[in-house]
């Protein structure tokens, strides 16, 4: 037996690891610059909004959420996510379905068009609404200013601006997800007698659900942390058109930093859940490739 | 994250446009949707803009506020997405080839400026790099001004681009073949020789990917700078402030003929992120 394992053991290649691996010394080094750099650019601003918001006391953060404004402005933020999300959402599985599910020519042209949003800066987002629906100078002014409807410096228009920033996140989920598992499950509940929508709730979504429910979080996440484009469109009056974003600047400016950072701290939460919830399920897919391997 | 999308595309098997329903409707939403939603806002920034007149619009982009916020915002953009690609480069290859405890944490972290709201993160590193903040008080004595400061708008430029450098590059290193690295060094290269002559070019597409979406992004944002930046007008106003400032004073035309010049940019942006994407998948195939 020994003698077997040292004849197979001279067959193996000579173990030096220092061919295809960094010396010891550089390994340190760029882990030592890696977490240096990420923790002075990730991890210390993290820590300061907590330190701001607790700075003078628990009772004093608590104090921040009975401020009647501060409320108003989580109240909108919810409805605002409440009404962009699932609009998004509807897209985004139509979007994804008539991407994966079929060949034909400009698709890539449809994903472009898809990905735009991404490219735009939000101020110009809030500003293509304003030139659209501004009762002063927009497209349809006149329009507006007949039928009294208001859709800038009003809810519609956080809404439209909001939805415009987070259109790709969902389908951009999507594709990728039903791209892997392909049409073949599809094709044999169609040849099993289902309808399509039967194959669609049955088959298509349960194989996504994870990439939805991630897509549905983030673009969730960044409907309620938009900043850019709803100060263009809202018009930021407290009480009225603010939202928890634009609240915390006008905390921010009127030197209520601590209020200020108590808000933020909720909206850094919902960051930190969003990024828990993508590596579970980032982790998840991993441990399964594994057993299937 | 979506915008660096792996560049990992899996080919699906063709799928047959008649065997599965639904097509009529869900193409019809999704061209519905993009068209009211994408197209038919952006073109209003176009047409608006082409019917100022090229003397009005040009008068509006080329006025020394606007000119000196370019020079800004693309100095700068480009400064952070240079830094990033420095170290996220570094930050991609440790995170996926080295195992230390806590990796997967910090793996887990670099996404946050993509998650965290910009507001938030412009706040938070004001507080750092204000002059009474963590960081400011022993910055400032050594003669760094790092908020109210081109160096303020230079860091939050960084913060916001660092996740879009290591997650494009993240990818890549792991689909590295290490047949090719054993191949260099069996022939007598150094680890050093090796890097610089074998894995760096096959890195350098997505590592020019990286720096386009960063520098993309950078030249677009808002939040986070706008509470650090000081906007000290003609130092350090970035361009979608001007546009803010324009709007506030009721200038339609003015902002949208400076939303047109960033529009066009950000679209040659993309053209060319595009084409590095396809290079570096050309690399990958032609190694696979």
């Amino acid at each position: 037996m020994a003698a077997i394992l040292s004849r197979t053991r001279t067959f193996q290649p000579p173990k030096s690891r220092s061919a295809t691996a960094e010396p010891v010394w550089v390994r340190l080094l760029l882990i030592g610059v890696t977490l240096g750099f990420l923790g002075l650019f990730l991890l210390m601003p993290l820590i300061a909004v907590f330190y701001e918001a607790f700075k003078q006391g628990v009772s004093l953060y608590l104090a921040a959420f009975a401020d009647p404004y501060a409320r108003d402005a989580i109240w909108r933020t919810l409805l605002v996510a409440l009404l962009s999300v699932p609009l998004n959402l509807m897209f985004g599985l139509a979007a994804a379905w008539a991407i994966t599910k079929y060949h034909y020519r400009c698709k890539s042209l449809l994903v472009t068009v898809l990905d735009l949003p991404f490219a735009v800066s939000p101020v110009i987002a809030g500003l293509v609404f304003v030139l659209l629906f501004s009762t002063t100078h927009g497209w349809f002014a006149e329009v507006l200013r007949e039928n009294n409807i208001r859709i800038i410096f009003a809810l519609p228009g956080i809404v439209l601006a909001t939805a415009f920033i987070t259109l790709p996140f969902i389908a951009r989920e999507l594709v990728p997800a039903m791209q892997a598992r392909g049409t073949d499950e599809e094709y044999a509940a169609m040849t099993l007698g289902a309808g399509g929508w039967r194959t669609f709730w049955h088959v298509t979504l349960p194989g996504v659900k994870w990439a939805l429910f991630y897509g549905i979080v983030l673009c969730n996440a960044r409907a309620m942390g938009e900043f850019g484009a709803v100060a263009v469109v809202s018009g930021n009056v407290k009480g009225k058109t603010s939202t928890m974003p634009l609240y915390i600047e006008t905390l921010y400016m009127e030197y209520e930093t601590q209020a200020a950072f108590a808000l933020a701290s909720l909206l850094t939460l919902l960051a930190l859940a969003t990024l828990v919830l993508k590596n579970l399920i980032e982790w998840r897919g991993e441990a399964q490739r594994k057993t299937v391997h | 994250m979506a915008p660096a999308v792996s560049s990992k595309r899996r080919r699906p098997r063709k799928p047959d446009r008649r065997i599965l329903p639904g097509f009529g409707i869900t193409m019809g939403i999704t061209i519905s949707y993009l068209t009211l939603m994408v197209l038919i806002p952006l073109s209003a920034v176009f047409l608006r803009s082409a019917g100022m007149g090229w003397e009005a619009f040009w008068r509006a982009i080329s006025g020394p506020q606007v000119v000196a916020s370019y020079k800004v915002t693309f100095g700068v953009s480009f400064l952070a997405a240079a830094t990033n690609v420095f170290f996220g480069f570094i930050a991609a290859w440790v995170l996926t080839r080295y195992r230390f405890p806590g990796r997967r944490l910090v793996d887990a972290m670099v996404d946050l400026p993509f998650a965290l709201p910009t507001a938030v993160a412009g706040i938070a590193l004001t507080a750092l790099y204000a002059p009474s903040g963590w960081l400011g008080q022993y910055l400032y004595p050594l003669g760094i001004q790092s908020a109210y400061s081109q160096t303020g708008i230079f860091i939050a430029l960084t913060f916001i681009g660092l996740p879009f450098v290591v997650r494009t590059l993240q990818p890549v290193i792991e689909g590295l073949d290490s047949e090719v690295e054993e191949a260099g060094a069996s022939l007598g290269a150094s680890r050093w020789r090796v890097f610089w002559q074998v894995i760096f070019p096959s890195l350098l597409p997505a590592a020019l990917t990286g720096f386009a979406l960063a520098f993309a992004r950078a030249i677009g944002e808002y939040g986070s700078v706008i509470f650090i930046s000081g906007n000290v007008p003609l130092r350090t106003e970035i361009t979608p402030l001007v546009i803010v400032k324009f709007l506030e004073n009721y200038q339609y035309p003015q902002a949208t003929a400076v939303a047109c010049v960033m529009l066009i940019v950000s679209f040659l942006l993309l053209f060319l992120i595009n084409l590095l994407q396809r290079w570096s998948e050309s690399i990958g195939q032609a190694r696979g």
